[in-house]
């Protein structure tokens, strides 16, 4: 009775963050100020973390909360909230009709496509076999340690360089946004 | 060995979710009296640290000034200012409140109790991923701020939500810095886990005093507490973000700091002062559940719990408020650097001991991590800090300047008073 009363409280959550992610993702694009978007936006971030965490993959649900929900999305209001942007109807960046019938153009496109591809057969050297491994997770011994040990071992020189990259794009930030002292005299 | 009996075994998927569901309703309740309580201690904290009574009018004691205080923010007007944005002029104080209290869901507060139905794990949610839940909740406490601030349509009240979230941004990343070294040494991040292996390794404050003390300072930094209260400095920003709060609304954001400091204090306990654990004993950690250790633990963590908040409140009537660019500077300069070098060398000395053989529980373990430990914070105290980081007010280039400028109002003083004579 137990098994039957969780499976039926799994599918009903499903749906439901499935259903409130959607909602959210059109809110999102259709609000005029700012601030209100981007709080839809974390909204969106938090069901796709429910979804993460209802898929066993819990890892990536905190983490989809911390990076994007906690960090990227507070620097986006404090942007924001720092231009004053979002008062009033006058800043909104909505374009006219034309732009708006482009966009839900390209959607549709776009949800053609996963709509497709999500039906169609992947080539033989792109599907993952069952040999290559994708080994059961044994959740009581941690859920980090079989995602950090293939990190730090075979794929190290790939994680290495994108973390170089990541730190490029720091220096060129801070070189960017460094006040010149010269022009300033 | 005696069979175990049905008290020692999980229980069955039904009574294990009757059971999360008192245990929610049990820790939201006992949590909403001691919040209340908190504010109650803060007030009778300050007049004993003033030489004063504190409130002492309503019950014995003052006792129950807290429901006096409630019965009072309930009556008072709601004051809507014109042209806050609504929506979220009214979700802010909500938000700021509930991020604090959703983190306790993955804290243990005791040994596993015993039932007739099956052991019951006193922890709401003992998740795989414990601390990293607790982080990503914790980094959304600042939403309830900045939003309160700017949906008041108020410059004073955008400039504290300004500050709260540069603030909570910068020390979020020292607070989690600190704690991947407890991360290190514990190979787990399941908060049950990391107070097994301080009752296994000793008390982490003992061998990763120098994460402690950045975990402190940044808690104080995320829950806004003196010295760090930028966002509601009164003398510069009138209340900062919620200046333009009244009635129950102003009291949720009240409610929501000592909330914030009552989970901060939580977490540092099972972080750094082994949980639930009782120093001193094994009883209480071997063995078959009792009711009776289930209680004493509790107890202990409650204890822990509030003499930490205790502490939190003593530091606010000693310390005075740090200034914004001392604030950052300490955060990004000296916190963000140490916490980073502090993660190398607790790396390298458990990569060095576990490749050395020696066992993670035994004496030797301890001994090398605490040595380690006891040089680190002589140099870091003593030799490289000697008043100038970690107290920048005192600064060597602060106390340059404030002599500068008082050798020029000196002279300028003495020009005046040559004038006039």
């Amino acid at each position: 009775m137990g098994n039957v009363f969780v499976s039926l409280l799994y599918g009903f959550n499903f749906y439901l963050f499935g259903l409130i992610a959607i909602a959210s993702a059109l809110l999102f694009v259709t609000r005029k100020s700012p601030v209100a978007a981007a709080l839809w936006l974390v909204n969106v971030m938090f069901c796709l973390a429910a979804l993460y965490v209802m898929l066993d993959a819990q890892f990536i649900g905190a983490i989809q909360v911390l990076v994007y929900a906690g960090a990227i999305m507070v620097v986006f209001l404090f942007v924001v909230m720092l231009l004053n942007l979002g008062r009033g109807d006058a800043d909104s960046d909505m374009r006219g009709s034309v732009g708006r019938i482009a966009a839900g153009a390209v959607g549709l496109a776009l949800l053609a496509e996963v709509m497709v591809l999500a039906r169609s057969r992947f080539p033989e050297e792109l599907t993952l076999r069952a040999a290559q491994g994708l080994a059961p997770v044994d959740v009581t011994a941690g859920v980090i340690g079989p995602i950090a040990g293939p990190l730090f071992n075979e794929y190290l020189l790939a994680f290495e360089l994108t973390s170089i990259l990541l730190l490029t794009a720091i220096v060129g930030a801070v070189l960017i946004g460094k006040k010149r002292v010269t022009d300033a005299r | 060995m005696p069979p175990l009996d049905a008290s020692q075994l999980p229980p069955s998927t039904l009574f294990f979710l009757l059971a999360t569901v008192v245990k929610m309703l049990a820790i939201f309740t006992l949590y909403m009296v001691v919040v209340a309580y908190t504010t109650l201690a803060e007030r009778k904290v300050s007049a004993w640290i003033q030489d004063r009574h504190g409130p002492n009018r309503v019950g014995p004691w003052g006792l129950l000034q807290v429901a006096a205080d409630g019965l009072k923010n309930f009556m008072k007007e709601e004051t809507m200012p014109g042209d806050v944005y609504k929506p979220l002029f009214i979700l802010a104080p909500a938000l700021a409140f509930c991020s604090a209290m959703i983190a306790w869901a993955v804290i243990p507060f005791g040994a596993p109790l015993p039932t007739p139905w099956g052991r019951i794990d006193l922890v709401v949610a003992d998740l795989p991923i414990g601390f990293l839940y607790v982080l990503a909740i914790t980094s959304l406490g600042v939403y309830g701020i900045v939003l309160a601030g700017w949906s008041s349509n108020n410059k004073y009240a955008l400039l504290g939500g300004l500050r709260s979230s540069a603030q909570m941004i910068s020390y979020e990343i020292a607070m989690g810095m600190s704690t991947v070294c407890v991360l290190l040494v514990a190979g787990n991040v399941s908060l049950n886990a990391i107070v097994a292996q301080q009752v296994a390794t000793g008390w982490n404050v003992l061998i990763l005093s120098i994460a402690a003390f950045i975990f402190l300072v940044a808690a104080f930094a995320e829950t806004n507490r003196v010295p760090f209260d930028l966002p509601e400095a009164e003398s510069e920003l009138i209340a900062g973000y919620h200046a333009e709060y009244s009635g129950m609304k102003f009291s949720m954001f009240f409610i929501a700091e000592y909330a914030n400091v009552l989970t901060a204090s939580a977490l540092f306990v099972s972080l750094f002062f082994g949980g639930w654990d009782i120093p001193f004993t094994r009883w209480d950690n071997a063995g078959p559940a009792t009711v009776t250790k289930s209680l004493l633990t509790v107890a202990m963590f409650g204890f822990k719990t509030y003499s930490c908040v205790l502490f939190y409140i003593w530091i606010r009537w000693t310390l005075p408020r740090f200034r914004y660019d001392q604030l950052m500077s300490l955060g990004w300069k000296f916190m963000l650097p140490l916490a980073l070098v502090y993660i190398v060398i607790v790396a390298s000395a458990i990569l060095g001991l576990d490749a050395a053989g020696v066992a993670r529980t035994g004496w030797a373990f301890k001994g090398a991590m605490g040595s380690i430990n006891l040089v680190l914070l002589i140099l870091l105290f003593f030799v490289i800090d000697r008043g100038r980081l970690i107290s920048p007010a005192s600064s060597r280039i602060d106390r340059e300047r404030v002599a500068r400028i008082r050798r020029a109002t000196d002279t300028r003083s003495t020009l005046g008073s040559g004038e006039a004579h």
